[in-house]
């Protein structure tokens, strides 16, 4: 981590007004600051907010209190600085794997052939080969989320933002994905907020898990997770069952609050 | 083989017209022979009447449709796109839309005399707000994921509306101008018949009222035919426009 850090909230809240029925405060006075390459996940129960705060990082909600900014510069609007991949994957369902992966390349005005060989090159990476002409609809929930993670990838933001990324995804193709997503990590570092529900997920990828309250949403805790995550037993091991376990008593009393205060 | 199947129950009520005229089972003045329709159909070809005023007819209709799809389109597009236009325009597409646009001929007229102005006016008017309409539902539809996927991309307002609202509304929009497409065929034949001094629909009325039974027939079938078939090339263009979709 470098001295400074990258992303810096402070105070941050955020109110939702529906057209029709009552407002939720879905986040209320955050703040949290990221460091350069770090792998930050924001854990919670669902509807605590932690979405909202990575769209308000990505700049497509408006901030009205409080403040974020990235490296010194508030957030003013999405830029490609900061790449976002959903949960259902957000591909353009009318272009091509390739097409795909080019978009952001070809909005940056990358000249056409280095476009054509960077795309190449992380098709590769993905490990989507032969499927370049295919259709997102023609594709599995896996490879759909190589795509986009690929498409993301292309334009090398320094800050990856991933909105429960795998959540759509079989248990199976999850694990293969976080392992992917981490390899990649440590080839090509860059600071990532990964929010997610999935307590396993967030000790494995993040450094730090930043634990939010049930709604209105708050930083409950952060607790560190950076260690060795590359032995193939790393899921048995005692430090990672041990933070798993921590980290689960912390969520456990929100997620019991967010299911209305009645146990499970 | 398969084809032939299908426009099976065509051919047999053809068929059937075919009997039921040379029987005299109806009146040949009501009914002409289908072979008789045939034989006037080529005399109409022939002598340049069913091709001239064909010409006519489809110009119109061209011209007017294209006019709906274009600015239909645009129009629905920038209503989903820019709140404000929508507040303003979505009573009067409200109130215009169930409107028979057929009560408007002879107001096209008053406007613009009897010839081609008249019914491009006319078919504009009808055509327009189901495109309108389709054009509008769908880029309302619009992914929110997608657009600010694109805006992180780099993509501006303007180029997100062109990248990403505008293929969204593309399904929908496609089936606004389908009905369009049938509508258009409506309100030419009907403006044609009422005032109009060339066209398939004025072809339709003066023959019938002078008595040419089997030409009258001859025009109805080919507009009917082209009807059919504008509709079976347009869902083939718009198959693979959507071939994305599965």
């Amino acid at each position: 981590m470098s001295s400074q850090p990258q992303i810096v909230i402070e105070g941050v809240s955020h109110v939702y007004r529906p057209t029709r029925g009552k407002e939720v405060t879905a986040l209320e006075n955050v703040s949290l600051q990221v460091g350069q390459r770090e792998f930050l996940a924001l854990l919670g129960p669902s509807g605590c907010g932690k979405s909202t705060l990575l769209y308000l990082l990505g700049g497509f909600l408006p901030i009205e209190k409080g403040s974020i900014s990235v490296d010194g510069k508030p957030v003013a609007g999405p830029g490609p600085d900061r790449g976002i991949v959903f949960q259902h994957f957000a591909l353009f369902p009318w272009k091509t794997v390739r097409a795909n992966i080019a978009y952001g390349l070809e909005r940056q005005g990358m000249a056409r052939e280095q476009r054509e060989a960077r795309v190449q090159s992380l098709v590769d990476l993905v490990g989507l080969s032969g499927f370049e002409d295919s259709y997102p609809s023609q594709l599995s929930g896996g490879m759909k989320q190589r795509t986009a993670l690929a498409r993301t990838l292309a334009f090398e933001p320094a800050i990856l933002l991933m909105d429960e990324p795998f959540g759509a995804l079989d248990a199976q193709t999850r694990h293969l994905m976080q392992t992917e997503l981490l390899s990649i990590w440590q080839r090509t570092p860059k600071t990532v907020i990964f929010v997610t529900h999935d307590v396993q997920e967030a000790v494995y990828l993040a450094d730090r898990v930043a634990v939010m309250s049930a709604r209105p949403g708050r930083i409950k805790t952060i607790v560190d997770t950076k260690f060795d995550k590359n032995s193939r037993d790393v899921f048995k091991a005692p430090h990672f069952v041990d933070k798993v376990d921590e980290i689960w008593n912390l969520v456990r009393d929100e997620a019991i609050k967010a299911q209305g205060g009645r146990g499970m | 083989m398969q084809l032939l199947l299908r426009y099976l129950p065509l051919l047999l009520l053809a068929m059937f017209w075919e009997i039921a005229a040379r029987l005299e089972l109806v009146s040949a003045l009501a009914l002409p022979s289908l072979t008789a329709v045939a034989e006037a159909w080529i005399e109409l070809v022939k002598d340049g009447d069913l091709i001239t005023n064909g010409a006519a007819s489809l110009y119109r209709a061209g011209m007017g449709l294209g006019l709906s799809i274009v600015i239909g389109a645009a129009l629905g597009i920038f209503m989903a796109w820019w709140r404000p236009l929508n507040i303003v325009l979505s009573p009067l597409v409200e109130i215009f839309y169930p409107m028979p646009k057929s009560a408007l001929i002879p107001v096209t007229v008053i406007w613009l005399g009897f010839g081609d102005g008249s019914k491009i006016l006319l078919i504009f008017l009808g055509c327009m707000l189901p495109v309108t309409i389709g054009a509008f539902n769908g880029a309302r539809g619009s992914d929110r994921a997608l657009v600010w996927s694109a805006r992180s991309m780099g993509a501006g307002r303007l180029r997100m509306l062109w990248d990403v609202v505008v293929p969204s509304a593309m399904p929908e929009m496609l089936n606004g101008i389908r009905t369009a497409l049938a509508l258009s065929f409506i309100l030419l034949v009907s403006s044609e018949l009422i005032v109009s001094q060339k066209g398939f629909g004025y072809l339709i009325g003066f023959l019938g009222a002078s008595g040419a039974y089997e030409g009258m027939y001859a025009v109805v079938l080919t507009v009917a035919f082209l009807g059919f078939a504008a509709d079976r090339v347009y869902q083939m263009l718009m198959n693979r426009v959507l071939a994305w979709r599965e």
